[in-house]
């Protein structure tokens, strides 16, 4: 009897050794299929174009050259103008720094009242703006270029960050209210009873709490109004184009030679920021990403 | 005088601080609604008209075959997208739940694809799917001469190059999402169930995935959702060709609204898109707000 048991988990032991071997072993491959593409466009935007015709896709640069990170960030060509992404970098920038604020204020400030000041109708309001978020935006595009036309912002930046503030409203007032909802009402009818009002509840005892909901919102923001093409290339014109744009005409402009290597700088530029965003914060990234997702 | 002005203010507050993004919504999201539904019952071409017409442009939306393609894709493409990241995003969950030393950075990699831009990623792939410079060629000189992998450039095979980048792109995520929902299982069943000496596959069939049944919801709509809006990767990756074989609805809307000048097609195709929306995410919100309203 010993003995068979002692078999049997001498057996099971080396089962599961190979079974963690197997597991490692998957768990890197998967690895090496997510590294690929940030690894080929790394070499190749370092590699010279004369190396590129001549070597291999995932062979490490022979001769390390910046040139075409130069060229990406400051004499690329999108379309007729050659200035690099470096103009419609900072387009982005100012774009979303702006967009997302006031994306995320308004969040706040309405999560806020649907979460803690119910009153008739709050719900379906909060209903009908969550609805807002699940819109595919081809549907609203049309008015919405002509409605930009009419106030005279058409492809301004000011009326790209009016769009974006506008179809951000749903997402990060779902974000506050679910972190606001979990807060107990009985804060607010203490804060009342001493004489409080709405806004300096909201200002001195939500604000201070919310400092891990604003983190994940304005991430979430930040990463979709950076990463946005859609709205960028329906509402921007030549000199107002945000960087996602911009690296698309650089990419597709079939004028020329074709030089991959300045291809993959200007996208590696284009997704620093965004890329930087997730390495320093991924925790919140992911939560926001979950956030929408997951019941709360 | 002042003070029930005052009080009444404070009353309405929280109203009319919700007002503003309220009437914003009502506006942008559903007026707009509203207008391109009405356009797409007209015979709007380059400047909108308001005389209502019938369905004509859905008639001839459906008499395209550039529609028929581009429709057609968005179910191919959206099936295989939707199936792969889930099945590649439960698996490495399970993988990853197994006490892995090194979770945190796998985690970072499997996920750090979601951080960039659709417009970066299709350029990224376009590179490796170069047939002449990419992958292929990387094959074939280590000897394979026979070794092809032209799908890129190759009409009939496309759709799956988007699919690939696609799944690429996204699958982290459901990662993710499984990951958090294999986490909040009970480990009292758990362990229960390792005492009784039930083996660990049948503990995950049986026990542990059924009981994530709300997640794989929660993936299939926003993997669909994804999908249908799918619309910047295939800019990047194809630019909706050869031809138009990689054409989407999102795609063909936005060359009929703002290459073509076609707004009666565009409005017609976005209103086709917003029903498929429709019918997958109202169940989904009603089902989801109902259940919150009562807990």
């Amino acid at each position: 009897m010993a003995d068979l048991s002692f078999d049997q988990t001498q057996q099971s032991k080396f089962g599961k050794t190979t079974l963690r071997i197997i597991l490692y072993v998957l768990l890197t491959l998967f690895a090496l299929y997510y590294l690929l593409p940030l690894f080929v466009m790394v070499t190749t935007s370092l590699k010279s174009l004369e190396e590129i015709r001549t070597g291999s896709l995932i062979a490490l640069p022979r001769e390390i050259t910046f040139d075409a990170w130069k060229i990406a960030w400051a004499s690329a060509c999108t379309g007729i103008q050659c200035e690099g992404l470096r103009p419609y970098f900072w387009n982005s920038v100012l774009l979303a720094v702006p967009a997302v604020l006031l994306s995320t204020l308004l969040g706040a400030l309405n999560g806020y009242v649907v979460a803690q000041w119910r009153f008739r109708g709050a719900n379906l309001i909060f209903s009908l703006m969550l609805f807002g978020c699940f819109i595919p935006f081809q549907v609203v595009l049309l008015p919405m270029a002509r409605l930009l036309g009419l106030m005279g912002i058409a492809g301004t930046i000011p009326g790209l960050i009016f769009v974006h503030v506008i179809y951000g409203i749903g997402f990060t007032t779902l974000f506050f209210r679910n972190y606001y909802v979990t807060i107990p009402s009985e804060l607010v009818k203490a804060a009342k009873v001493d004489g409080a009002n709405f806004l300096r509840i909201f200002w001195s005892i939500f604000l201070p709490l919310s400092i891990p909901i604003i983190v994940v919102t304005v991430i979430w923001q930040f990463t979709q109004i950076w990463n946005d093409f859609l709205f960028g290339v329906s509402f921007s014109q030549a000199g107002t184009q945000p960087v996602t744009v911009a690296l698309n005409n650089i990419v597709n402009s079939t004028t020329g030679v074709k030089e991959y290597n300045v291809d993959m700088a200007a996208a590696i530029i284009a997704a620093l920021p965004t890329l930087l965003v997730y390495v320093v914060a991924g925790k919140y990234f992911i939560r926001g990403l979950t956030a929408g997702s997951v019941k709360g | 005088m002042e003070f029930p002005m005052s009080e009444w203010l404070e009353n309405h507050l929280p109203k009319i601080v919700l007002a503003p993004s309220f009437i914003a919504v009502l506006v942008f999201v559903y007026g707009f609604i509203g207008w391109t539904a009405w356009v797409s019952l007209t015979r709007s071409k380059l400047l909108p008209k308001y005389e209502i017409k019938g369905f004509i442009q859905y008639e001839k939306l459906f008499a395209s075959p550039r529609w028929d393609t581009a429709f057609e894709n968005l179910f191919v493409f959206g099936a295989l997208f939707i199936i792969i990241a889930m099945v590649v995003g439960l698996l490495l969950a399970i993988m990853l739940d197994q006490q892995i030393r090194t979770e945190g950075l796998i985690r970072t990699i499997y996920l750090y694809p979601m951080a960039l831009s659709m417009i970066v990623t299709g350029t990224a792939w376009k590179w490796i799917l170069n047939p002449g410079l990419g992958l292929e060629a990387t094959i074939k000189g280590w000897g394979y001469n026979d070794f092809s992998f032209d799908w890129i450039v190759n009409s009939e095979m496309a759709i799956y190059t988007i699919v690939l980048a696609a799944v690429w792109q996204s699958s982290g995520f459901v990662m993710a999402l499984f990951l958090a929902g294999l986490r909040s299982v009970d480990g009292e069943i758990i362990k229960a169930a390792q005492v009784d000496g039930i083996p660990t596959w049948r503990i995950y069939t049986a026990i542990i995935i059924p009981s994530m049944a709300p997640i794989f919801l929660s993936a299939f709509i926003v993997l669909s959702h994804l999908a249908i809006k799918s619309f910047d990767l295939v800019i990047a990756l194809t630019g909706g060709g050869p031809g138009y074989s990689t054409d989407l609805p999102a795609t063909y809307m936005y060359a009929m609204a703002f290459s073509r000048g076609d707004i009666g097609q565009a409005a017609s195709s976005a209103m086709i898109m917003m029903l498929v929306v429709f019918t997958i995410v109202v169940p989904y919100l009603y089902s989801e707000l109902r259940t919150k309203n009562d807990g």
